[in-house]
């Protein structure tokens, strides 16, 4: 029965990822019970079950305050606050405007990282002069032109989508350079042969070609864009995003480290999510590609 | 359809579409210049089927290059329908069909017959209609929507041959087109191309280091010799042209096989042999 062995071979990789989050869980409650802080519930988690461990070792990254127990985050999900709102709730809806802000910076991104990389491949000086300045350009630290650039640009949405963009045009780039020139040369000659000029090539060979390139750096700069729409929310103040929550996180950290380590189980998930969401768009737009097992032949 | 290519470009209905007058290539590079071709003149008339063959590194599809302007001769003179060899370029005079299909994957069998008819922007009905009729004449009218990888190697080299024709080519150039294809599939493309040459009237120029296929398909075999690459010999074949695989039992075919295969030894300084003749015929008729 094709359909469901499909099905078994889609969920594959899910279960994989469950199994591997399931033992880094396992790992981080071993770790506390071997040398966190004493382990005292009189209930625990509402089972009924007392307990009281004291771990025979004592490691300072591994206490309470730096490494919360796992139900601790998942508690914290759930907690209410003053307005009666689940912090879930509040971290879901400033993780949607931060995606929304992540978004708008990757599309950015994207197309000038194309761009780029169309004209440094039609003008083949500029790959000598402007890639060096571009790698440059990659090596100032995001956070110190973050507020340069928000509150110089304007301090919203398109402020934050421009930190966002820096921060994704390069791997597009430099991946689309490398894809631009991945066609078959004798391709290039057949479309020589009918004097085609080179938006043609463009369009009919080189951008087809250059998928397989484009789409892993689509994924690296969509994963990006997420930290990228963090950093560029800080300086502006917007108190809409996650942003906000993870400053927010840090300063009662002391206090409760719960809702910074719940903050960023729901970044991860936006970077998963982009991350996902790429892949998915990668294969609609492949679907009719040669498959991998018939391999490239002459 | 002979009309239609003879009126497309407009020219004299008289004089060579193809000729070059000392024509000479030489490679540059590190280890010195190589030359690759040496004061070539060779003219070439309408709808003739001229086979270029001679031992590896002879520059025969150097020559075929040059032709089709995809690189430029060293010196002498290349004239194509009456214009320079870049001008008919423009002009797209040239099918072009080399060893390799070089169909596009993304591409269905249809869209990569279309794409020199989308080069030059024309109509999609038309477009469609051209594609449908090449798939037609290349037998793989029920194709069209496959994918190039779901065919076999001799599908796919036809579906190259059909994409070179859809712009009713005034020159086919073809590089070792059938050189990958095993031999049962080899000579039933002869045959198709044979049949193909003869519908649409077109000047075809083959490179081919088989023997039995250049006196199968030529009215005309160039032998060429390598170091420096030079034309040693122009063999016309008298056979009749309508061939099938009954010409390949002929005793003409047998003694024009033999005279190539001479032609192309003395290029290369050694004696004939006079058993050749019986091997070739031994050869030609396992073959």
């Amino acid at each position: 029965m094709p359909p469901r062995r499909s099905l078994a071979r889609g969920a594959r990789p899910v279960v994989g990822f469950g199994v591997i989050v399931l033992l880094i869980l396992v790992a981080w409650e071993g770790a506390k019970w071997l040398a966190g802080d004493p382990w005292r519930y009189e209930s625990f988690l509402g089972t009924g079950i007392s307990i009281d461990h004291r771990p025979p070792f004592r490691l300072v990254p591994v206490n309470d305050i730096n490494l919360p127990h796992v139900w601790s985050i998942v508690e914290e999900f759930a907690s209410v606050d003053a307005r009666g709102t689940t912090t879930l709730a509040v971290l879901v809806g400033a993780g949607l405007f931060t995606l929304r802000n992540a978004a708008v910076g990757f599309a950015i991104g994207a197309v000038v990282g194309l761009t780029l990389a169309i004209i440094i491949v039609h003008v083949r000086f500029l790959e000598r002069s402007l890639v060096p300045l571009l790698v440059v350009s990659q090596t100032i630290p995001i956070i110190a032109i973050a507020p340069l650039i928000v509150i110089g640009l304007r301090a919203d949405w398109l402020g934050v989508a421009a930190v966002t963009s820096y921060l994704t045009f390069f791997p597009v780039t430099i991946a689309a350079i490398r894809g631009l020139r991945a066609f078959d040369p004798r391709a290039h000659e057949l479309l020589t042969s009918y004097a085609a000029d080179r938006r043609t090539v463009l369009w009919k060979l080189r951008l087809p070609s250059s998928t397989a390139y484009l789409f892993t750096a689509f994924k690296i700069a969509a994963t990006g864009s997420i930290v990228g729409a963090i950093v560029g929310e800080l300086p502006s103040g917007m108190s809409q995003g996650l942003a906000r929550q993870i400053l927010t996180g840090m300063q009662y950290y002391t206090l409760g480290p719960s809702y910074l380590w719940a903050a960023i189980v729901i970044a991860s998930a936006l970077g998963i999510g982009a991350f996902v969401l790429v892949t998915l768009v990668e294969r609609w737009v492949l679907r009719d590609a040669r498959p991998a097992e018939s391999g490239a032949e002459a | 359809m002979t009309d239609t290519v003879t009126d497309r470009a407009g020219r004299p209905a008289s004089g060579p579409v193809v000729e070059l007058v000392d024509t000479s290539k030489v490679f540059g590079g590190s280890a010195g210049p190589v030359e690759a071709l040496n004061r070539i003149n060779l003219s070439i008339g309408r709808g003739e089927f001229v086979s270029l063959i001679g031992p590896s590194g002879c520059g025969k599809s150097t020559l075929l290059r040059i032709v089709g302007d995809l690189i430029s001769a060293s010196d002498g003179m290349v004239t194509v329908n009456g214009k320079s060899a870049r001008q008919a370029r423009l002009d797209r005079d040239y099918g072009m069909v080399f060893q390799a299909p070089v169909l596009f994957d993304w591409r269905t069998v249809r869209q990569n017959v279309e794409l020199p008819l989308e080069i030059l922007r024309r109509p999609k009905a038309e477009r469609e209609a051209k594609a449908r009729d090449m798939l037609e004449l290349v037998e793989l009218g029920t194709f069209g929507g496959h994918r190039p990888w779901q065919l076999s190697g001799g599908m796919q080299q036809r579906v190259a041959i059909a994409r070179a024709l859809a712009l009713d080519p005034a020159i086919l150039l073809m590089d070792e087109p059938f050189g990958a294809l095993d031999e049962m599939t080899r000579e039933r493309m002869n045959l198709e191309l044979l049949r193909i040459w003869d519908r649409t009237g077109t000047t075809v120029i083959f490179v081919t280091h088989s023997i039995p296929e250049a006196v199968f398909l030529s009215t005309r075999v160039v032998v060429m010799s390598a170091r420096p690459g030079r034309i040693t010999d122009l063999i016309e074949v008298d056979l009749p042209r309508d061939r099938n695989v009954e010409t390949r039992e002929m005793e003409r075919y047998f003694e024009l096989v033999t005279r190539v295969r001479e032609a192309l030894r003395s290029g290369e300084g050694a004696p004939a042999d006079p058993t050749e003749a019986a091997r070739v015929r031994a050869e030609g008729l396992s073959a």
